[in-house]
């Protein structure tokens, strides 16, 4: 599904990412965990050409990302993504939001559009926020919303960025359901995030970066338990410390 | 009493403030009411005016038909008449959400369509009537009309030009918005006016109406842009990151995402160009073309009625702050809806 090949990013002389390799199988749930700074959220940024790569190769779907707007554009109808900060668009309804991808973008017409989206509010527990505005919800709402509003576009691929960072804590819950959910279905994700839990439940693999570096990979039961290097296990220490 | 207490007399500083404010007001209104009405002369006799020590409302009242109309026929004024409260009620009718639907674009061509005619003339047995002769009231709202019309969408283009990733068109945008704003419009009238027509090839010519009307279109686009731009500047980052990760392509995710909340936010400081804008348009008269302030001026130039400046253009400061006002206070409504 995600071939990277020693891929390298930089922000101006910052090296951000050095050498990844990584591939992602269809189907498969990886967890991305690292300090910040270590260059998860570019990472997966790169899968949907959020973010250019500098050398090497990032290959999504059979398809190539290169400077050329037709590829990106095939790439990006594929993968969905939610972020941090929700990112809702605050000027349309909970619907409006849900129905503006698919209408625009794949030409469905208007009324299915509304019943996909519908039918997926029912499926992040919703429904009846549909003629809200963003701004109306809760935050764990909105991300769900998000969440949502990715799902709509039908995608092979989901890539979540820290999705339940900006939570308070007791909403982390409603959207970690939401997101373990749609991994018993089957669909491909990958996760940047520090619940740990979740990594346990529900991640085939787990990848620890560090300085630009994907320093392990291992499987959650392996990584948790035994990690190799000394770094993952002080990030581990302080992560489930307390 | 009660209310006075709390909000006019709450501490030593404020009820001095206050009491002064009141004297001001009594030294100020009593005076002014003698002068505007009690003493006033409503008849249009010149003499009786410059007997008298109120305003003279008579000028107004003689001239006002000049002062809305201009130059344009006499016998023919109900057809800038008309065309005054068709194109105002254009507006009024487009102030109304419920009626934003492309079929308004429609009401605004048959609409633009009938003024045309009725101003212009010469079809349907109505006289032609050369642009020369268009002025007052009809004319600042019709450059004001158009100059809004064009300019703001050309002001979208240069904001998004300003920010774009392409080096040319960003370019030509930030030199065309620097020059522009770096000359006084009056500058670019008289260029439209006395330069555009050396430019132009020979046989070509433009009307001065037109001419004018270009000018300020020209001028007031840059000065939206740069509104705009920091309306753009205001979106937030996360935005455009999903935007893109929907797949949105360039003009949609404009159209659909970034102006509409872009635009919102620079409501006041649109408004504020717009209102800066209709007033701008009375400096068409330095070209020759006698917009509502111009008519008033040139009324005044007739020597039994030298001297009546006040009452004429308290008048015409009136009709200037009634749209404005109007223009501000519907603005509002944009600034509370979220």
């Amino acid at each position: 599904m995600i071939e990277m090949v020693k891929v390298n990013k930089y922000f101006a002389a910052f090296h951000v990412l050095k050498d990844i390799d990584l591939s992602v199988a269809r189907g498969e749930k990886v967890v991305v965990c690292g300090p910040s700074g270590s260059g998860k959220s570019t990472l997966i940024r790169l899968v949907n050409r959020l973010e250019e790569h500098q050398s090497g190769k990032v290959i999504v779907d059979g398809v190539e990302l290169t400077d050329d707007v037709k590829k990106i554009d095939r790439v990006r109808r594929e993968v969905g993504m939610v972020f941090q900060s929700f990112n809702l668009f605050p000027h349309l309804t909970v619907l409006e939001n849900l129905t503006l991808a698919p209408y625009w973008v794949k030409r469905v017409p208007k009324k299915e559009a509304e019943e996909t989206a519908m039918h997926f509010l029912a499926r992040v527990r919703i429904p009846e926020q549909a003629h809200k505005y963003p701004s109306q919800l809760s935050g764990g709402q909105q991300q769900r919303v998000a969440i949502a509003r990715a799902l709509c576009m039908k995608p092979k691929l989901m890539l979540f960025d820290e999705p339940t960072s900006a939570l308070d804590p007791e909403m982390i819950k409603e959207v970690l359901d939401v997101m373990v959910e749609l991994a018993r279905e089957g669909m491909t994700m990958i996760v940047v995030t520090h619940e740990m839990g979740f990594a346990r439940t529900v991640a085939d693999r787990v990848i620890f970066m560090d300085e630009g570096r994907i320093v392990e990979a291992a499987p959650p039961a392996e990584f948790f338990s035994a990690p190799r290097t000394d770094r993952a296990k002080l990030f581990l220490s302080q992560v489930l410390g307390h | 009493m009660r209310w006075a207490r709390e909000n006019l007399f709450r501490s030593w500083p404020e009820t001095i403030a206050t009491l002064l404010l009141l004297s001001l007001l009594w030294k100020t209104i009593p005076p002014f009411i003698d002068w505007a009405f009690l003493d006033a002369v409503w008849k249009p006799d010149s003499k009786a005016c410059r007997a008298s020590e109120g305003a003279c409302w008579g000028f107004v009242v003689e001239k006002h038909r000049f002062i809305l109309f201009g130059t344009y026929p006499y016998e023919l004024h109900w057809r800038p008449a008309l065309a005054t409260l068709i194109l105002i009620g254009l507006w009024v009718f487009s102030a109304f959400r419920a009626f934003w639907k492309s079929w308004l674009v429609a009401v605004w061509a048959v609409g633009l369509a009938v003024i045309g005619i009725l101003m212009w003339g010469g079809v349907f047995g109505l006289r032609y009537v050369e642009n020369e002769r268009w002025g007052g009231l009809i004319l600042t709202l019709l450059l004001t009309t158009f100059g809004i019309a064009a300019a703001f969408p050309l002001g979208i283009l240069l904001a998004l030009g300003r920010r774009s990733d392409m080096p040319v068109i960003r370019a030509l945008s930030v030199g065309y918005i620097e020059l522009i704003r770096g000359v006084p419009l009056i500058s670019l009238l008289f260029m439209a006016s006395v330069m555009l027509p050396l430019f132009l090839p020979s046989g070509v010519t433009i009307d001065k109406l037109l001419r004018a009307q270009i000018a300020i279109i020209l001028f007031a686009a840059a000065y939206l842009a740069e509104v705009i731009r920091g309306g753009l500047q205001a979106i937030p980052k996360g935005q455009y990151d999903a935007a893109h990760a929907l797949a949105l392509p360039f003009w949609r995710r404009t159209y659909l995402i970034i102006l509409p909340q872009a635009l919102r936010i620079a409501v006041p400081a649109l408004v504020n160009n717009f209102i800066a804008l209709f007033k701008d348009t009375s400096l068409v008269l330095i070209i020759g073309l006698f917009d509502l302030l111009s008519t008033v001026k040139i009324s005044l130039n007739e020597p039994a009625w030298t001297g009546f400046g006040v009452e004429a253009y308290l008048i015409a400061s009136l009709i200037y702050f009634v749209f404005c006002a109007a223009m501000s206070s519907y603005s509002k409504s944009f600034e509370v809806r979220r």
